[in-house]
């Protein structure tokens, strides 16, 4: 018998899911932002209760948590220093030098997490090649620690200029801070993020030293908490990349866990996608504020190594902190229940980014809130249950989103469903737009991709969304509202590194390169060794543009075959699949590679279809719900009373405590054997 | 009145087009070559309707294209009537006049086809890094000596490379490579604009754009004519003073605001200039219009319809509205000064809420290897052209942004990939103390850069530098910023504009303007004083000296 417990610290909620043989067990409680741990401790032992299992049967925990995140966009952080090349200190405010919002004169860029006074210039200087322009003088790192005394400072980020070529300057440093301040943290950008461009290196760095000391702390306390209930089993820390790695790596390099929730989404979609038998995915996460869209194939999420934390200006890039860490890229945009809905000067409604939050939330919360929502919206059309919402802990009040949706866009001899419509089609087009840059942005197509739809909000308008990328079928998850915790208990245990090492094609260097990788290969089995003794795969991936181009494309290509010629032909390939055309006569350079060590991907059984139930399902009522300019009656149906095998056919909500699915007309619904809904267009 | 879900469907539309148009820019920028294509933004991509008028464009890093482009495509149709054109057909030119304002600028332009009929064109443009002649910069005394003009013309005929064009401009620039790779992305990203465009026409049931043009651009002229009428009606004078090149340019502007339009007179400004510093219209009518568009109907996006509503005139043999032959590689020196002249025009008009003057031109210097006659040790050949930017002017209750573009709204190029693609050591590159002008509200700091060979080879540098003689100005009592200055380190000091070669050994500095500030420095909250004051932004001689600060410490 194994037992495992996944564990996901959100914003506002904690998941937690017991899985006993392959059993899962959802629990979802509030977070607990004094200590986090509280939560966590709480829902854990009501699961064992609820179960009978014991702590000590526990046999590995999953752990994801968006606390690093949080720290960063409360500016919360430890006191941090930065100490970098005499003559540059301003990297970090500098940044891009430009305006993100080309038409809004009053725009406040990204604040540094570091403000000058501790900036602190140290003497010394690596050229381009890695040669060393200028020794370093420890003079100067003395004066800078006694600095750091001074300041009180808790954590220390080292950024020299080309230290992804030569780290001898940050390393030497590193071991002088080390015994100058040995309570200090300590982060070198050579080791955080060994990559070209300083600003996206040093925001990195800076923003792993910054997490650290809380998270070192917090996954410290943890550690202890667990063992102290009787739980000793090893702990997996979730990556944005989608990998697990140690408690050990996650302390040394929180940075690269912000983005584990959605991670952890997107693992879970390809698994249930995976499930019915089909290798694409679109995964679709909905909630309050944002939606998420991401794309699978073969069960392997799109990797990026660029991501902003804190976009401040309407989720607009470049309003936020680069950092570069490995990433499942996804799309992004103001699109959740609580987008607000208006008019612009041009007189085109407009949904988002801007939120209602959940305090005041949505006019129908009766709460105060008077501006109309996404859910707003939803409500007047019929697609929630206003009666039973959040199962039944709150009733919406349809009156008040009919109210402010007239307040907003009333005009005479309008229906107010007329304009409701209008705000759900607005806010699904934004997603379709979305999803669509998206693919066209990374070479994917979207056409015959299974969805997978979680969220609280996803359900709801998955079936539409659907409809405008024409794609054929969605799946609700069973337990999708603890979606990412489910997503920890398939992740593999994986790492990746990175090294730029900068090479012409034409001048391809095979042992330079062969070495390099071998390196990185020991870094990061290293890593993953420490929590495994399983098979592991190593996958490389080159970046790589043709000379004089500024945008590198991620090439994968095969370790144990690299060559100039197949190089090129995969470079070739890529690059068709990206932009149609490939540029004659133009040399290609190499810029970085990245080696990713991980388990290999679980064997997902497919799911057969139950034999489909004769008797009709249950609806406990009917309520009116508008399609365009139909009003249709349609079933409402509780989630729980759903067997494998029932089917049913739209107009239809079903309802559970978290999330609505809404089955328009000319949609068909079917239980899985897992009890995974599927919804699927009639043809 | 139509009904809330006919007119859904039209802005569904729209803003379909609106995101092909973003796409087809992001495609440029991923696939070009050019630095300050790539890596700042330089370019624009739009949509036309078969009338040649502009339905949509993307907001990139330039407003200097935005009427410039929109103008544009209408001189193709005259060349090349849309009756006449194929599919397969892409047609291209760099005429300053007939496109963006100087040779390094290629517009390409490509008609789609909609089941072998016309329905629509795109057009993109980009900055193409050499195009021969003497090199980017504002040194020529004709348009001649700037480099190869092509007329427009077709690059691609029915799909097939127009092999003799293409062998001429390789044959004329000094990085052929690049600039075939340029035009290459110019046309990739007009094609998936036009493979986009087909889709949607398709889902939506379109086998025309016009009634979804015409909407569009009578609903956004309509808008711009609402924001418009808020605003008293009156003649508003503004004037200031730049650099130029060889003497002081005048600027003069008279902005008048009518019921429904507004109307930019440059008539009094200074005649043309001998340098390559002239600007043709229609670039000035970008810049100007941009500084009315920050202020006024900012959310509304770009197109012939709201474009219409400010009209921009300068009369002939004006440096704003340059002829040919003039030289205008530099135009941008000019160019991007409008805007401030505009802002302050309209201050009148929003009562004074708006930004000080601030550094305003980009300094993006064109940093090159010269030739040695030391055969042994031959120089190794390189051409890089980084942006770098002083301070932004103090605006309405809060400070100027510090070395950040505007109203250009391009990005800087890294130090290391500086570094990486030229021979040279950027020694230092750190904001400059005391730059940003003092008041209530303080300028944006400029910057200091040093930069000396690797190798201790001379360099030459290009400058289209401004605001070295006439600091961006104070705004209400506020002081103006720092001058930007460039000079070696051993002492020789040089002047804005123009070559100059640095000898082996030497290392030159760049300071970057600080931006004008705004209320009296008397006004400012001491305890942003003293925040500037830790952070070594304001010494502690300039803060006790304006601002009256004692040290705590």
């Amino acid at each position: 018998m194994t037992t495992r417990l996944a564990i996901d610290i959100g914003g506002t909620f904690t998941d937690l899911v017991l899985d006993v043989d392959g059993e899962q067990f959802p629990e979802k409680l509030l977070t607990t932002h004094q200590d986090p741990t509280e939560a966590v401790l709480n829902g854990t032992l009501r699961l064992l209760e609820q179960c009978s299992v014991r702590a000590g049967d526990v046999a590995l925990v999953l752990h994801g948590t968006t606390l690093a995140t949080n720290a960063i966009i409360e500016r919360k952080g430890a006191k941090t220093a930065l100490l970098t090349t005499s003559g540059h200190r301003d990297v970090l405010e500098m940044a891009y030098e430009n305006r993100f919002e080309q038409y809004d004169v009053n725009i406040e860029r990204p604040q540094p997490l570091i403000p000058r006074k501790l900036r602190i210039p140290v003497v010394e200087r690596i050229g381009a090649g890695g040669n060393v322009l200028k020794p370093l003088e420890e003079e100067s790192v003395l004066q800078a620690a006694e600095l750091l005394r001074q300041h009180e400072i808790e954590s220390v980020a080292v950024g020299f200029l080309h230290s992804y070529a030569n780290d001898e300057h940050e390393i030497r440093v590193g071991e002088i801070l080390q015994d100058q301040l040995p309570n200090c943290s300590i982060c070198l950008s050579s080791q955080v993020c060994p990559e070209i461009r300083e600003y996206e290196r040093f925001s990195t760095t800076v923003a792993n030293a910054y997490v650290l000391p809380t998270m070192s702390h917090y996954l410290h306390l943890l550690e202890v908490r667990l063992k102290e209930i009787g739980c000793a089993a090893p702990c997996f820390m979730m990556t944005s990349g989608g990998g697990l790695t140690t408690l050990r790596t996650a302390a040394r390099f929180p940075i690269r866990l912000v983005e584990s929730g959605p991670a952890g989404g997107a693992i879970l979609a390809a698994r249930k996608a995976k499930e019915l038998g089909s290798d694409r995915v679109l995964s679709f996460d909905m909630g309050g504020t944002t939606a998420k869209i991401c794309l699978i194939d073969d069960m392997n999420p799109q990797l990026s190594r660029s991501f902003e934390v804190d976009r401040r200006y309407r989720f607009k890039k470049g309003s936020g902190l680069p950092v570069r860490i490995p990433v499942i890229e996804m799309v992004e945009i103001g699109a959740g229940g609580g987008s607000i809905a208006s008019k612009d000067v041009v007189g085109r409604t407009t949904v988002g980014p801007e939120s209602a939050g959940s305090d005041p939330g949505p006019a129908c919360y009766g709460l105060g809130g008077k501006l109309p929502t996404v859910t707003d919206a939803d409500v007047v059309l019929g697609r929630l249950d206003a009666a039973e919402f959040a199962g039944g802990q709150m009733s919406l009040d349809s009156a008040q989103a009919e109210k402010a949706i007239e307040n907003q866009f009333g005009q005479s001899g309008t229906e107010v469903s007329e304009l409701a419509t209008v705000i759900a089609e607005v806010v699904d087009e934004n997603m379709a737009l979305a999803a669509r840059g998206h693919a066209a942005e990374w070479g994917k197509a979207i056409e015959g991709r299974t969805m997978v739809a979680y969220g609280g909000a996803a359900p709801i308008h998955a079936a539409r969304l659907l409809e405008k990328l024409r794609l054929d079928r969605v799946v609700v998850p069973k337990d999708a509202g603890v979606g990412s915790a489910l997503g920890f208990l398939t992740a593999p245990i994986s790492y990746e590194v990175v090294k730029s090492l900068y090479m012409k094609l034409s001048r391809f260097n095979v042992q330079l390169v062969k070495r390099s990788l071998l390196e990185l290969e020991q870094e990061a089995m290293e890593v993953v060794s420490e929590a495994t003794s399983n098979v592991l795969e190593v996958s490389v991936s080159v970046l790589m543009r043709y000379a004089g181009q500024g945008y590198e494309i991620v090439v994968s290509v095969d370790q144990s075959d690299l060559s100039k010629e197949n190089l090129l032909a995969s470079f070739e390939r890529s690059y068709l699949n990206l932009y149609h055309r490939l540029i004659p006569n133009s040399d290609v350079e190499i810029m970085s590679w990245t080696l990713r060590v991980s388990t290999p991907l679980p064997d997902v059984d497919l799911i057969e279809n139950p034999p489909l139930n004769k008797t009709p399902t249950q609806s406990s009522r009917a309520q009116t719900m508008v399609f365009g300019n139909e009003s249709l009656s349609a079933k409402v149906v509780s989630r729980n009373r759903l067997n494998p095998g029932d089917r049913l056919s739209g107009p239809a909500l079903v309802t559970e405590p978290h999330t609505t699915t809404v089955v328009p007309i000319k949609f068909t619904l079917t239980v899985n054997a897992q009890g995974d809904l599927i919804l699927e267009k009639q043809s | 009145m139509k009904s809330a879900l006919t007119d859904l469907q039209f802005q569904l539309a729209w803003n379909r087009l609106l995101a092909i148009v973003e796409e087809q820019a992001q495609v440029l920028m991923r696939t070009a070559f050019s630095t300050v294509v790539r890596e700042a933004g330089d370019l624009s991509a739009g949509v036309f309707d078969t009338k040649g008028q502009m339905l949509a464009q993307a907001v990139t890093g330039t407003p200097g294209h935005v009427n410039a482009m929109a103008r544009a495509v209408g001189n193709f149709l005259v060349v090349h009537p849309l009756g006449k054109l194929k599919e397969g057909d892409v047609l291209l030119t760099n005429d300053p006049w007939l496109a963006t304002g100087h040779l390094n600028d290629f517009t390409v332009v490509t008609p789609v086809f909609q089941r072998n009929r016309p329905v629509a064109l795109f057009a993109s443009t980009s900055h193409i890094a050499d195009v021969g002649g003497r090199g980017f910069g504002p040194d020529a005394n004709e348009v001649f000596e700037e480099g190869l003009r092509v007329p427009i013309t077709h690059l691609f005929k029915k799909g097939d490379l127009n092999q003799t064009l293409m062998e001429l401009v390789k044959a004329n620039v000094r990085d052929p490579v690049i600039a075939e790779g340029d035009l290459y992305s110019l046309t990739t990203c007009n094609q998936s604009g036009s493979t986009q465009l087909l889709e949607t026409m398709e889902e939506f049931g379109l086998d025309s754009l016009s009634d979804l043009g015409s909407s569009i651009l009578q609903l956004s002229k309509s808008a711009m004519e609402q924001e418009i009428s808020k605003l008293p009606n009156s003649t508003y004078r503004h004037s200031m003073t730049v650099d130029g090149y060889d003497e002081p340019v005048e600027i003069q502007c008279a902005l008048t605001i009518n019921a429904k339009d507004i109307l930019i007179d440059f008539s009094g400004s200074s005649g043309i200039s001998d340098f390559g510093i002239n600007v043709p219209l229609p670039y000035t009518e970008a810049y100007a219009s941009f500084g009315v568009r920050c202020l006024v109907g900012n959310e509304i996006p770009n197109n012939a319809g709201s474009l219409e509503t400010i009209r921009v005139t300068a009369p002939e043999h004006c440096i704003l509205n340059a002829k040919p032959p003039c030289a205008v590689s530099a135009r941008h020196a000019l160019g991007q000064m409008l805007p401030d002249v505009v802002i302050a025009c309209l201050g009148e008009a929003l009562n004074g809420e708006v930004p000080a003057e601030g550094a305003s031109c980009i300094w993006n210097p064109v940093f090159m290897s010269v030739n040695t006659p030391n055969v042994n040790a031959p120089s190794e050949q390189f051409v890089i052209n980084p942006i770098f930017n002083g301070g932004t002017g103090a605006r309405i209750n809060r400070d100027g942004l510090s070395t950040t573009a505007f109203p250009s709204g391009v990005r800087t190029t890294p130090t290391e990939v500086n570094e990486v693609t030229a021979p040279l050591i950027f020694w230092e590159r750190e904001f400059l103390q005391d730059s940003g002008g003092e008041g209530e509200y303080q300028g944006g700091a400029g910057q200091r850069i040093q930069i000396e060979h690797a190798h201790g080879a001379p360099f030459a540098i290009s400058k289209m530098f401004d605001r070295v003689n006439h600091p961006a100005r104070g705004k209400d009592g506020g002081q103006p910023g720092s001058r930007g200055r460039v000079y070696l380190r051993g002492g020789e000091q040089f002047r804005g504009k123009g070559k100059e070669k640095i000898p082996g050994g030497e290392i030159l500095v760049l300071e970057t303007p600080g931006g004008g500030g705004s209320g009296s420095p008397t006004q400012r909250n001491p305890e942003m004083v003293s925040r500037d004051v830790k952070n070594g932004l304001i010494s502690k001689t300039e803060a006790s000296r304006i601002y009256g600060y004692t040290s705590q410490d």
